[in-house]
């Protein structure tokens, strides 16, 4: 009822964007539409970058929607139950993704309180981990990250990484295109 | 032009041996040891033989050279930390008979930098350094013709020998210590490869173009280094997961300088490949620009120092 008031006057809708990873097959893009129009969220655009692949060889899909705030998470939810993979969404809480390396004792310096840390100290949502520890567990191994930020907060991520990465004496490796310079 | 060159390693005797074709006279030649001397014109060829049969490169002593009769002091000796010395003293003794001096010796403009200006400011003689930075690619005339207070930042990879680790380590999935004893026995490493390897070599270019392009002196103290020893292989693996790889990148920006293996895009312009050289600039009226090219070697900079030479006629 609240959001039939809201609509109706036309305040409390918020544009949102999410970023997909869709896979090349017939219907997949339809599919991934349905649980945003489902939840009554009002499509404002689709950019569909055929051509361009992701780096797991997925094909990237922009999303603009608007809805009201609080069932912009709904929606989300929706998309991941449906299977559809959501690599970036909220126009406003993650606009920006950014990846780094960290380098060192990962596993010894156990690496899950690591990415709360993260989580936690710098305000983003870890996406994406790919660990390597050829040389087992009690040496030196290396992890990327797949970091989301809030548009515009991405240094602050970078130093907020980089303080809990000198406190477990592990190196980063930044990326520097995230500052917008590469 | 009469050149005295002072430095008979790579870069000194590439200077030496390509100026009569630029249309200059060597007066001097140095080593540390000895030096030839001729004010109508050393014989270089004969210099440089009895040099490499071990014997004295002439029969005169190194600071003669710095006495000759030259127009213009090529200082090519090796790179030295902190005082800069003895590079800074033939800078000063060259400025203070106003000669011109032409540097592929990066201490004196890495570590001295105001010094170096002031000297000049006192003497009849003009300082250029376009060697001491990217080689054989003209980063510091580009700088100057577009006017460095234009530039707003300079950022590249700086470093062959660090860059040819990292490349052979990206496309071999091979470690940091292996790729290393391959580029020494390639002749790409020194035997020690510290200076490069730790970024020092790429911080002293960046303080340079900092000096260059800023409104304070930098020197190696003022820099953020990291080098990239211990990387191990699969970080680099890791990172082409997502279409990136790492390079040892240096940036001059308002912020300072630094040096720090980043992550970059697999094939984007900053991920040169081996030992070539890249420089980035931003500037604020015609975008980005990218220099690549030749970063070492010996004729490959001494090309830079002969362009040096030529605009001070």
């Amino acid at each position: 009822m609240s959001d039939d008031a809201e609509r109706t006057d036309g305040s409390g809708m918020q544009a949102h964007t999410v970023r997909l990873e869709l896979v090349d097959e017939p219907g997949e893009l339809l599919r991934a539409l349905e649980p945003i129009a489902a939840n009554r969220g009002n499509l404002l655009s689709v950019f569909h970058e055929r051509g361009s692949l992701t780096p797991r060889g997925h094909i990237p899909v922009e999303v603009d929607f608007e809805c009201p705030p609080e069932r912009f998470d709904v929606i989300v939810s929706a998309l991941r139950d449906a299977g559809v993979n959501v690599i970036q969404s909220g126009a406003e809480r993650y606009g920006e993704e950014v990846t780094v390396l960290l380098v060192g004792h990962l596993i010894e310096t156990d690496l899950s309180g690591t990415l709360s840390r993260i989580q936690d100290d710098a305000g983003a949502a870890v996406e994406d981990v790919s660990l390597s520890a050829t040389q087992g567990t009690d040496e030196v191994a290396s992890a990327r990250l797949r970091l989301a930020a809030e548009t515009g907060r991405t240094g602050a991520v970078l130093d907020a990484v980089r303080d809990v990465a000198a406190e477990k004496d592990l190196r980063v490796v930044a990326p520097l295109d995230a500052e917008g310079s590469a | 032009m009469k050149l005295a060159i002072l430095g008979a390693g790579a870069v000194g005797r590439s200077v030496a041996e390509l100026a009569g074709d630029y249309g200059h006279t060597v007066a001097a030649l140095a080593d540390s040891t000895a030096a030839a001397v001729e004010s109508d014109g050393i014989d270089v060829a004969a210099a440089l033989s009895r040099k490499d049969a071990g014997e004295a490169v002439g029969s005169k002593s190194p600071e003669d050279a710095l006495d000759a009769e030259y127009d213009a002091l090529v200082e090519a000796t090796p790179t030295t930390l902190g005082d800069a010395e003895p590079g800074f003293g033939h800078v000063r003794a060259a400025l203070e008979r106003d000669r011109h001096v032409v540097l592929a010796n990066k201490g004196p403009v890495a570590e001295r930098y105001a010094d170096v200006r002031a000297l000049e400011a006192d003497s009849e003689g003009t300082v250029r350094f376009e060697a001491t930075v990217g080689g054989a690619i003209p980063v510091l005339s580009t700088i100057e013709s577009y006017g460095p207070e234009t530039v707003t930042a300079a950022r590249g990879v700086l470093n062959g020998t660090a860059n040819f680790i990292l490349s052979r380590m990206a496309a071999e999935g091979l470690d940091y210590e292996h790729v290393l004893a391959e580029a020494q026995d390639l002749g790409v490493a020194e035997a020690d490869p510290a200076f490069d390897v730790n970024g020092t070599d790429a911080a002293l270019k960046c303080a340079i173009l900092a000096n260059v392009l800023g409104d304070r002196e930098y020197s190696l103290d003022d820099a953020e280094v990291e080098g990239i020893a211990d990387l191990p292989g699969t970080a680099l693996e890791l990172a082409a997961e997502d279409g990136r790889t790492v390079r040892l990148i240096g940036e001059a920006t308002p912020d300072g300088v630094r040096v720090a293996p980043r992550l970059v895009p697999q094939n984007g312009t900053l991920a040169v490949s081996g030992t070539r050289n890249i420089v980035q600039l931003d500037t604020e009226n015609a975008g980005r620009l990218n220099l690549s090219g030749r970063g070492a070697g010996g004729p490959e900079t001494a090309s830079a120092v002969l362009a040096d030479v030529n605009l001070l006629e």
